[in-house]
């Protein structure tokens, strides 16, 4: 008495006319949701928010420097470094090679290494010890986790404010800046939690070395 | 840290406040007699009459041939990916075995990707393959769901809706609209939506930066509200263009609650039993809370071999601390933890973090989540599940205490459990059995990236993730291989096939069935009782059967985290 459903429906007639509105869904909703939608999203973005559409690039005498929201390799001391980057890229020498490149846009990545890990605890270690020797912290010291973990996206735009403090005296030293001045630089330039609420307190590491050179050119316009 | 508790409460709230706004206009768009003009140009292209009443078979069938072909039309768009337009990076096509992953993973909802994003698709393929099949598993879901509420709903009925119908609303009612505003939303706040493939910035330092940009935007707006989780770049909601800020993030989370939850609502209003919808809700309610608070914990904590090797993990107020490794800084541990949870409870399987480097506890939430495969569910299925749970519960009650067992008016007979087992027992099946399987084949070691328990969890997760629709991945595992490609595109479709035709069958049942009085010997199914015995058996059911597995990984994994080991 369950299953009368055969009865009433023979089984011949259960895909009788179901091919043809198969086929048909399958293309006209191809056209009208993986065109028409994402081409008029495009078009309405575009016009509404031109910048953040092509990907909030960041110009600097009228070179592309970058992406607001990318972040970007930092190595000289003069700079304030971003956080560890596990993205790989192709080796020049050999293109079927890949090799560590950090912060390449083009290809994001993590290490994806396991909290028991031997090559994640041994890599950490050795973050530590440089990050030690670059800024000048006693040996043992422990230095912000930020600053010894690879990201998630290896294009991770920020650094905690415990990180970008502990770089201060290097990159005052090198530019002959004053850390008073670098501290008021790295407060003005610190995202607070959006809304007061979401997410955490950071330093974008592009705009703040934006605006550690701008400050540097003109030391007049410095804090 | 009281922030970090707000921030989840405000997520929480949200979401429950959206729930009755949503459900209603999902039961408006469900029960509307009227047709729009663009619907019914639609049925006319398709040569559909929109007042068929189907039966469930016919439904189900009309719901795979459709799913079929549109499958079979994003394989072949993948396969020619390098003749189509919009690629200036001229990226190859996929090969059979990564093509036919891919068109499986996204018309199931699962949304695995055995690829990289960026280096492996084009934007015509991210917008005319991807994201088309986001919005047509979302929408295929979310009819699947409706005709089993009105195969529950209906007395002496072999009418269950009709698919096209439901599938053509759902489309342009509710997901395009949404789409379309969240998507604009996501670009003000930083998400790219171009068709250039790329830029060049010069860095600071003089170093060359090549900077992918797409159709983000649209794809991410589909990608949370349809529970999909398929990313444009490789490291999916994690990349900053993909997830700009905590805003970005927190809507993220709210789009991936939104259709579950607010199915809920609909059950509540479709069956007239309001009290019903909550009482699954706050059953969801209970077990998200629990496993939260696991994950948030444990990552606070930290790994306390990360302190060894000169991490500091101490929560200050300038710096969140906790096991940084595999997370964005602007999301920290809240915001990043809240996510996982949301993600796998949803099961979107977008991620934020990287599952991979969670600690051993933290990364059991996701696995335990998708092995329940009910807390919220994917758009339509999870809810199905739920209930397929529901029946079960009412059915062990009923033989614990010696009544008729009846779920929501209907008498719950041997066809119906057995449809149920089915679908109980589909899904761990598939799970175990590919694992044991994977952990045997010789060639699998050479693909994990973590050796030691950790790696037999990467193997774990691949099989739960693939089987529970969710999508996200222990990604040190390099799952492009034919053998993971093919056992994981299976498990895909096991799992989701396996789940719906069986709960389908069983609405199909009990919507021939004649209405029972409730009387004194009816269980009541709105009940904190029954919804604390329905959370009971969910766990036991999923703790028994999983339990040694979770022991062989994670659990390993952390005492020998707490002992100073690795591997």
């Amino acid at each position: 008495m369950v299953d009368t459903s055969l009865s009433q429906h023979p089984r011949t007639r259960l895909s009788q006319g179901l091919l043809r509105p198969a086929v048909a869904s399958a293309v006209l909703f191809m056209l009208v949701t993986g065109l028409a939608y994402p081409l008029a999203t495009t078009g309405i973005a575009q016009l509404l928010f031109p910048s953040q559409a092509r990907g909030s690039l960041v110009e600097r005498g009228g070179h592309v420097v970058g992406s607001a929201v990318i972040g970007q390799d930092f190595r000289e001391p003069a700079y304030f470094h971003p956080r560890p980057s596990a993205t790989t890229g192709p080796d020049p020498a050999n293109p079927d090679k890949s090799i560590d490149q950090p912060y390449n846009a083009a290809l994001s990545g993590a290490s994806n290494l396991g909290p028991t890990s031997q090559k994640l605890l041994a890599a950490v270690a050795a973050r530590a010890l440089a990050y030690r020797r670059e800024n000048g912290l006693a040996a043992g010291t422990a230095v912000p986790v930020d600053a010894v973990t690879a990201s998630a996206s290896g294009l991770d735009p920020d650094i905690s404010l415990a990180n970008a403090r502990l770089q201060i005296a290097r990159v005052a030293r090198t530019r002959g800046l004053s850390e008073q001045q670098l501290l008021t630089l790295v407060e003005r330039e610190t995202t607070p939690r959006q809304l007061g609420l979401l997410g955490e307190p950071r330093v974008n590491v592009l705009q703040l070395n934006l605006a550690l050179d701008a400050a540097t050119a003109h030391p007049a316009a410095a804090p | 840290m009281p922030i970090d508790l707000a921030q989840f409460a405000i997520v929480l709230v949200a979401m429950a406040l959206l729930v009755a706004a949503a459900g209603k206009w999902l039961t408006r768009v469900l029960t509307g007699a009227g047709h729009g003009a663009p619907e019914r140009w639609t049925y006319r292209l398709l040569g559909v009459d929109p007042a068929e009443t189907m039966s469930w078979k016919r439904y189900g069938m009309a719901l795979l041939l459709s799913n079929a072909a549109m499958m079979l039309l994003g394989y072949v768009l993948l396969r020619v990916q390098g003749m189509l337009p919009f690629d200036a990076l001229q990226r190859p096509a996929q090969t059979p075995d990564l093509a036919f992953n891919t068109a499986a993973s996204f018309i199931t909802n699962t949304n695995w990707q055995s690829y990289s994003g960026e280096s492996s698709l084009s934007n015509f393929s991210q917008m005319a393959v991807i994201t088309f099949l986001m919005m047509a598993s979302a929408a295929a879901g979310i009819a699947g769901c409706a005709a089993f509420i009105r195969g529950l709903s209906r007395k002496d009925s072999h009418d269950i809706g009709n698919y096209w119908v439901d599938f053509t609303r759902v489309v342009y009612r509710v997901l395009l609209p949404v789409c379309l505003v969240l998507a604009l939303v996501y670009v003000w706040q930083g998400m790219p939506q171009t068709l250039a493939s790329a830029v060049s910035a010069t860095t600071l330092e003089g170093l060359k930066q090549q900077i992918l940009t797409g159709p983000v935007a649209s794809l991410e707006a589909i990608k949370h509200i349809g529970t999909n989780g398929g990313g444009f770049f490789g490291m999916n909601a994690a990349h900053p263009f993909e997830n700009p800020t905590p805003l970005t993030n927190t809507l993220h989370m709210l789009a991936m609650l939104l259709i579950p939850s607010a199915l809920t609502y609909a059950f509540g209003s479709m069956l007239m039993r309001r009290r019903q919808g909550w009482a699954f809700l706050a059953a969801f309610l209970v077990m998200f809370v629990g496993f939260l608070a696991i994950v948030y914990h444990a990552e606070q904590q930290g790994n306390p071999l990360l302190t060894v090797a000169g991490a500091d993990q101490q929560w200050s107020t300038l710096q969140s601390g906790g096991n940084m490794e595999g997370k964005e800084l602007r999301f920290g541990i809240a915001q990043s933890s809240l996510f996982v949870a949301v993600t796998t409870a949803a099961t979107t399987g977008s991620v934020n973090a990287m599952h991979d480097s969670l600690t051993p506890m933290g990364g059991l939430v996701p696995l335990a989540l998708m092995m329940m495969n009910d807390v919220f569910g994917g758009v339509g299925v999870g809810f199905i599940n739920l209930v397929s749970f529901a029946i079960l519960t009412v059915f062990l009650v009923g033989m614990m205490i010696g009544r008729t067992p009846e779920f929501l008016g209907k008498k719950i007979e041997a066809r119906e459990m057995k449809l149920v087992m089915l679908a109980v027992l589909a899904h761990p099946a598939c799970i175990l059995g590919f694992t044991a399987l994977a952990a045997v084949w010789p060639a699998t070691i050479a693909s994990l990236n973590n050796s030691g328990p950790h790696g037999f969890s990467e193997l774990l997760y691949a099989y739960t993730s693939g089987t529970a629709n969710n999508g996200s991945a222990f990604s040190g595992l390099n799952a492009n291989t034919p053998f993971f490609n093919t056992t994981i595109g299976l498990a895909m479709l096991l799992g989701r096939y396996f789940t719906l035709l069986p709960m389908l069958a069983v609405a199909g049942s009990l919507a021939a069935k004649k209405a029972m009085h409730e009387g004194p010997g009816t269980l009541p199914t709105a009940t904190p009782l029954f919804t604390g015995l329905l959370v009971f058996v969910i766990l036991v059911v999923g703790g028994l059967t999983f339990l040694p597995a979770l022991a062989l990984g994670p659990i390993i994994e952390h005492l020998s985290m707490l002992a100073g080991h690795s591997f």
